[in-house]
């Protein structure tokens, strides 16, 4: 038998991006004992990567905000597919939670009187993103570390152990969620509940087993199942297959945001991110003619909310109460599908994208001073100078709106004591996220389920107990690629065809035929997976860590195409060639997968449509009856204000 | 610039030793480093151990030695060498290999849990915090820091003195002692510790960390400089030091 290093903790939180770390502060706070695994180093997590800001009503830079219009802002962008609980929750507590991250010591860009300065973003009616130049997430992930770092500095004060009430496994994957029997109790006759998580640890592919009753999955996104990408290597689906296989479900997996400004070119850098507060700051789209296009694609669910000519848009820039918004920051579906549009009309740059210009529309040391990094990154990267030049830019995949199906007020999903908070789980943006909308997100629900996951731990009598055979045949599992197999395959190679056809299949603008493809290539990637072999040793071995990584891409990707087959319709980050129009009759409707039977390295996944509670009246309020017409059939409007007064 | 065949050396190795390992691998117009390393690891060398996150210089991960210098791997260009010259690439020289080309970077991190926290005032709510944009930017510059800690690899110090290790922080972690000290809203005193504890008297203001710096932070002019100039102010100012004496219990 593999030898399996054993860990009790009162929580797992998995994943230390801004969603796992604000939960582990709040399981902490409340006194339990936590522990925080994480694929990488402490501090490297995926939220570095977030740029323009972290949105919150706090009527810094306009009184006029107020968490209701956050509220609808969020659930237009979302086109109202979103769970409205979430986007509530979110709009009002996100204030209080940027507020709270300056008594962990963050600094963030000030207003004139001194208070937290906030940038226009697309689809925010006001300018409403706390930021930090364009490395907010920076300023937020090292902020919570260091809070982390604080709690354990007073644990080491009191009971001299820093490591007392929390320790960070870094560089540590988790391949399997441990269920227990299914014992009787509160939560239902026979439901199995989560008895702990096991992982390995990257340096030495040695085993190590959590034995715990909750377990908060942070894991982030998908990205890394596409081409063209802004994620990072760790993207790869982990939390959402995890759920899947212990029996708890997904929901709108059909929707993937292709942020519209990736780098283009070199071919190298293709898909690093170009922060939309670029635009915010007064950036403008053009194509090869030197137009700004943007003015063209205003769709008619959003007529008459955006300027229509360029000298409206440059007066909202410089006084956002006198005209409309600029085109230019539509939601982001909106944004990308009008450059795709471009390009195909033969209207791109030379290589494939569009051009962003900052360089003409603010001095050059108001750039420097407010896009640092995307100077740099242009410069180092791209030899590309901001200050003077266009940047070429297209889309790239860069956030999955579906994701675990949780409770909103407690991130708990449902299968008991998984809770989920941050990009992997779902309903909180809809079909398409606002930018800003992410780290405002992680904030609200990672405390949430920090919250739900100790109130979890607090109320049960008696522990879930580990099934032991289960770890035996997860950690046999996890050692099958260094076993002989008849006809090896690389996981590189693999890896390599599942993004290209994802990428060219299931991407951007979707049609059936193709959706069905990826499909029949997804089944040969899943009987291929079989016989992938590793070379070398368990020590730090990246062939063998992409080679477990595979099994979850596979499952998350047949999520998300079998769910874009379903969806006849197109929304937000989902749109079909063959069904080009928005169906109120599909608005209601939630695509849930859940996984089950079949192979065990890749199990089945079925798609079930669902349809979510109706909104509250008060929250329909928020919205004038015209425009909600636009997207709910007429028999969900009835108890909307204005018709049933 | 069409694609070409790169000579490139690579440390292989574990802490029970190791050594240079020669590869021909194709190198395409805007290619940094790493994907060079990616490239070995997809068509040569499955097990290549290499520590990557953003690829686009935020995260701080891919650090290593390129020719002998400290840098990032994802933000080197392979333009930035002559096609015909072989580019060695080694693991941090100045912490423990575990496996090809990652190091054991726990110095950092037992560094950073030793430099005591953010101390704001008691009673300050949050959401009444008011500060200016100009007292906030000094801090706000050594926040920029992505924790790739080649200053720290690069600092003489501790580079070739591992005896030196225990006494003495590392740029990193003096800079962070900086920044709190010049947090507007910090009140606590970190002077006397940045001197005793953290050893800033080791630093001779080589500005070796300042150059390896790949967020441009003027790690030595801009915090251990002013941080040297506040402890020599309490240490030696004559008019404190008799405060010191007459008024210290």
């Amino acid at each position: 038998m593999v030898e399996v290093e054993r860990h009790e903790y009162d929580v797992v939180v998995i994943g230390a991006g801004g969603a796992g770390l604000r939960a582990v502060i709040e399981a902490r706070q409340r006194g339990l004992r936590v522990a925080v695994v994480t694929k990488s180093l402490f501090g490297k997590a995926h939220t570095v990567m977030a740029e323009g800001g972290c949105a919150a009503a706090m009527k810094n830079a306009n009184a006029k905000d107020t968490w209701q219009i956050h509220f609808a802002d969020t659930m237009r962008g979302g086109k109202f597919l979103n769970n409205w609980r979430m986007a509530e929750l979110h709009a009002q507590e996100a204030p209080d939670r940027v507020w709270e991250l300056e008594t962990y010591g963050a600094l963030f860009d000030r207003t004139k009187d001194g208070r937290i300065s906030q940038r226009n973003f697309g689809g925010h009616t006001y300018p409403r993103l706390a930021h930090v130049g364009d490395r907010t997430g920076l300023e937020i992930i090292r902020t919570m570390q260091q809070k982390i770092v604080s709690l354990q500095q007073e644990d080491n004060a009191e009971l001299g152990d820093y490591e007392a009430r929390i320790k960070v496994f870094h560089e540590c994957s988790i391949t399997e969620l441990v269920l227990d029997e299914g014992a009787s109790g509160a939560t239902g006759e026979g439901q199995r509940r989560i008895a702990g998580a096991l992982g390995y640890f990257r340096e030495t592919g040695k085993f190590i087993l959590f034995e715990a009753p909750a377990v908060v999955l942070a894991t982030g996104g998908i990205g890394k199942s596409f081409k063209v990408s802004s994620n990072s290597w760790e993207y790869t689906g982990d939390g959402h297959a995890l759920a899947l296989r212990a029996g708890a479900s997904l929901i709108n997996m059909e929707f993937i945001q292709f942020h519209p400004t990736g780098m283009v070119w070199p071919l190298s850098v293709k898909g690093i991110l170009v922060t939309e507060g670029v635009r915010g700051d007064g950036g403008v789209l053009k194509n090869s003619e030197g137009k700004r296009f943007m003015f063209d694609y205003i769709p008619s669910v959003f007529k008459g909310q955006y300027a229509e000519t360029e000298e409206e848009a440059d007066q909202w820039l410089k006084d956002n109460d006198s005209a409309r918004r600029t085109p230019d920051l539509l939601p982001r579906d909106e944004v990308a599908r009008a450059i795709n549009s471009e390009v195909k009309a033969g209207r791109g740059s030379p290589h494939g994208g569009v051009y962003l210009d900052i360089a003409s529309r603010i001095p050059v040391e108001e750039i420097k001073r407010r896009l640092p990094s995307m100077y740099h990154q242009f410069m180092e990267l791209a030899e590309v100078d901001i200050t003077k030049d266009e940047m070429e830019v297209g889309p790239t995949c860069h956030y999955v709106m579906g994701g675990i199906e949780v409770d909103p007020d407690t991130g708990a999903a449902t299968t008991p004591g998984l809770f989920a908070a941050g990009e992997c789980s779902g309903g909180m943006h809809g079909s398409n996220r606002l930018g800003g909308n992410s780290l405002s997100d992680l904030l609200v629900f990672g405390r949430r389920a920090g919250m739900g996951a100790s109130d979890y731990v607090v109320s049960l009598k008696e522990r879930p107990k580990v099934l032991e055979h289960a770890v035996d045949a997860a950690t046999t599992m996890a050692l099958s690629p260094f076993d002989e197999h008849p006809e090896p395959e690389n996981p590189y190679t693999l890896h390599a065809e599942l993004q290209q056809s994802m990428n060219d299949l299931v991407g951007i603008i979707r049609k059936e035929d193709e959706i069905q493809a990826a499909l029949d290539k997804l089944e040969e990637l899943k009987v291929r997976v079989h016989n992938v072999t590793v070379e070398g040793g368990r020590f730090f071995n990246p062939g063998w860590h992409l080679a477990i990584d595979m099994r979850n891409m596979l499952l998350v990707s047949e999520c998300v195409a079998k769910a874009a087959l379903q969806r006849t319709e197109s929304r937000g980050g989902h749109t079909r060639d063959d069904h080009p129009e928005m169906d109120a009759h599909w608005r209601n409707t939630l695509l849930v997968c859940r996984a089950g039977g079949g192979d065990p390295i890749v199990p089945d996944v079925t798609v079930t449509p669902e349809s979510q509670t109706q909104m509250r009246p008060d929250l329909l309020g928020c919205f004038e009856l015209s425009e909600l017409e636009k997207y709910y059939t007429d028999a969900e409007l009835t108890e909307h204000p204005e018709r049933s007064s | 610039m069409g694609a070409y065949q790169a000579s490139m050396r690579v440390w292989r190795g574990d802490d029970t030793g190791g050594g240079l390992q020669d590869y021909t691998v194709e190198v395409n117009e805007g290619e940094v480093v790493l994907d060079i390393i990616h490239r070995i690891q997809a068509t040569q060398a499955g097990d290549l151990a290499v520590r990557w996150n953003c690829k686009a210089g935020k995260c701080g991960s891919c650090s290593a030695e390129i020719n002998g210098r400290p840098r990032l791997l994802c933000m080197t260009r392979m333009s930035t060498f002559d096609e015909s010259e072989t580019v060695t690439i080694t693991p941090l020289r100045a912490f423990p290999v575990m496996r090809d080309l990652v190091t054991d970077v726990s110095f950092n991190y037992t560094k950073a849990r030793e430099v005591p926290s953010f101390t704001p005032p008691k009673d300050l709510q949050p959401g009444d915090y008011r500060m200016q944009q100009v007292d906030v930017e000094r801090s706000q510059e050594f926040r920029k820091c992505i924790e790739c800690f080649l200053c720290q690899n690069t600092c003489h110090v501790v580079r070739d003195h591992e005896e030196n290790k225990q006494a003495f922080a590392g740029p990193r972690y003096l800079m962070r002692v900086a920044e709190l000290d010049m947090h507007p809203l910090d009140v606590l005193d970190r002077k006397d510790m940045a001197q005793e504890e953290f050893g800033l008297g080791y630093c001779n203001i080589t500005k070796c960390c300042t150059e390896v710096c790949p967020e441009h932070i003027k790690i030595t002019d801009n915090a251990l400089i002013p941080m040297k100039e506040r402890v020599a102010d309490r240490k030696y100012d004559p008019v404190v030091w008799l405060g010191n004496k007459l008024f210290r219990r």
